[in-house]
């Protein structure tokens, strides 16, 4: 391993890394919006909502996210004259909106469920301690079922964050030179795919380190009342943090 | 005798036995040699719907391999790593229309070239571009000055238009070379994708081998596409397409290098690239 063309390398694929945590934040945010709407669809009751929702997770799920990115860049582009009468071929001629779009729509599939799962695991007897005390629908969504559902859905949604980070990397097929693309190129100029891979797998690695720090950060700061209490302090708290609202 | 005792002869012998399989192939001479081709580079490689490879290198693969009495397998590999997989001995030679270059001389081997071929922009009929000046043939060799001229005569016009290039290839150096600075480049994986994107409107032009044009022309969605300015060759474009090998198959590389010289004095070049492209792409030499 030569470990100047190593430094050389890094120094070139870190200038993917700016276009790889927008795609995966961008497309990560809007998605979480989007599978909030899909998840209260999927329990609303509402029979149309319900199965509306199952489809579409069912839909882009069940298909690789390469295939469905091949299809709204290409596949779309063929349309061209009826996107351009709709008035929407300035968002499909971006390689980069075809990108998060693909992304977000793929997520927010799989974040549904994750959040489906959590709302579905608020315990019944918090929710009937909350209608006790007075609380109304809003103010116990708020501070009862939501942080307790976040709680929940995190390990798994965390999952889900990262799976993002690298998904990303399918960007490079319809020209969007994030890290994995600029590896591809790199090798292309030098016949050298193991430091490459190696110096590009790394830029993961260290992305998605961060990714998990921070969620555990974000794990231990939503329950408080798993922990032993700090010294001094009455053992039995009034309640939880989160439920203060805090 | 204990059934644990009779492992250490087996494994051994496991051993000798997969030592001898790696022993490089050349040692036994050829029987086999696997070639690499990517499959999606109409007219030179291509796969049809049925999935089966067919183009100019495809039959020039087996009419080479019938000269140097071996058996051919053919095998698919993606342009951007054909070159790393040939060193990591997953098939002992490239036909992908791979021109040869001073940069990849470095790392392969190249047998005498067995086609030759100029490169140059396309654009739709109805783009500002389809005037670009410039025709005949240049070389990036021989005509320096002339190019200089020209990229100076197209700068104005080219400025902030998009073209594509199928990434990792000598057409992609060319345009970083000398159009850097002037258009926004954007890669693909392969031709075909470039070719869709240029339809679609969503490039200006795109950049590669007028013998790739002349193929896609051919399908009616691109019967408004036109090639533009002149055909460039020499220089980071390469010179002439010829077969990738490991630089240690000195005896490989000759065997391919006695096999296109005959190929080419008996016109069998000549009769496949008419076949394939409509027009004579042998080498001159």
């Amino acid at each position: 391993m030569d470990l100047a063309f190593m430094g050389r390398t890094f120094l070139t694929l870190i200038e993917g890394v700016p276009l790889l945590l927008e795609l995966a934040g961008l497309s990560l945010s809007i998605g979480a919006v989007f599978a909030l709407l899909l998840a209260t669809m999927r329990l609303s009751g509402v029979g149309v909502l319900d199965w509306t929702a199952q489809s579409y997770i069912f839909v882009f799920r069940g298909t690789p996210l390469l295939v469905q990115i091949f299809l709204i860049y290409y596949g779309l582009g063929q349309f061209r004259p009826a996107l351009q009468e709709v008035g929407l071929w300035w968002f499909f001629r971006e390689p980069f909106y075809c990108a998060v779009f693909a992304l977000t729509l793929n997520t927010a599939a799989y974040a549904a469920e994750i959040f489906r799962g959590g709302l579905l695991s608020v315990p019944h007897g918090q929710i009937e301690a909350a209608k006790a005390c007075g609380m109304s629908r809003l103010q116990r969504f708020r501070r009862i079922t939501l942080p307790i559902a976040v709680r929940q859905a995190l390990p798994a949604y965390g999952n889900e964050i990262i799976l993002m980070v690298k998904a990303t990397s399918l960007a490079s097929v319809i020209t969007l030179m994030e890290v994995t693309g600029l590896a591809h190129r790199l090798i292309a100029q030098s016949f050298r795919a193991v430091e490459v891979f190696v110096v590009a797998g790394a830029i993961y690695l260290f992305i998605n380190f961060a990714v998990t720090r921070a969620i555990l950060v974000i794990e231990w700061r939503l329950s408080p009342h798993l922990r032993q209490a700090p010294e001094g302090e009455a053992p039995m708290k009034p309640a939880p943090a989160h439920a203060r609202g805090a | 005798m204990s059934k644990s005792k009779a492992f250490g002869p087996g494994l051994a012998g496991a051993v000798v036995a997969l030592a001898l399989a790696t022993q490089p192939v050349a040692a036994q001479g050829w029987e086999t040699v696997r070639i690499a081709t990517e499959g999606a580079y109409a007219p030179w490689n291509f796969s049809n719907a049925d999935g089966s490879l067919a183009g100019f290198e495809i039959d020039l693969a087996n009419d080479l391999c019938a000269r140097m009495e071996v058996t051919c397998e053919i095998v698919v590999q993606d342009w951007a790593g054909i070159i790393p997989a040939l060193q990591a001995g997953k098939y002992d030679a490239i036909m992908a229309g791979m021109n040869i270059t001073d940069q990849r001389m470095e790392v392969i081997d190249f047998s005498i070239p067995y086609a030759g071929g100029p490169h140059g922009l396309a654009v739709m009929a109805d783009s500002p571009l389809a005037d670009l000046p410039g025709e005949g043939r240049l070389s990036l060799d021989s005509d320096p000055d002339a190019v200089a001229a020209l990229i100076a005569e197209w700068t104005p016009m080219l400025e902030g238009k998009v073209i594509g290039v199928q990434g990792s290839t000598t057409n992609a150096n060319f345009l970083t070379e000398y159009l850097g600075d002037i258009v926004e480049i954007r890669e693909y994986g392969t031709t075909e994708q470039h070719d869709l994107d240029l339809s679609a409107g969503r490039l200006d032009g795109i950049f590669a081998a007028h013998s790739a044009f002349n193929a896609t022309m051919q399908k009616p969605e691109f019967a408004d596409m036109k090639i533009v300015g002149p055909g460039l060759s020499g220089g980071v474009l390469g010179r002439g397409v010829a077969v990738g090998l490991r630089q240690e198959n000195d005896d490989l590389r000759d065997m391919f290098t006695k096999a296109i010289e005959d190929a080419k004095a008996d016109g069998t070049i000549k009769e496949l690239s008419e076949k394939w492209f409509g027009l004579d792409m042998t080498p001159a030499g």
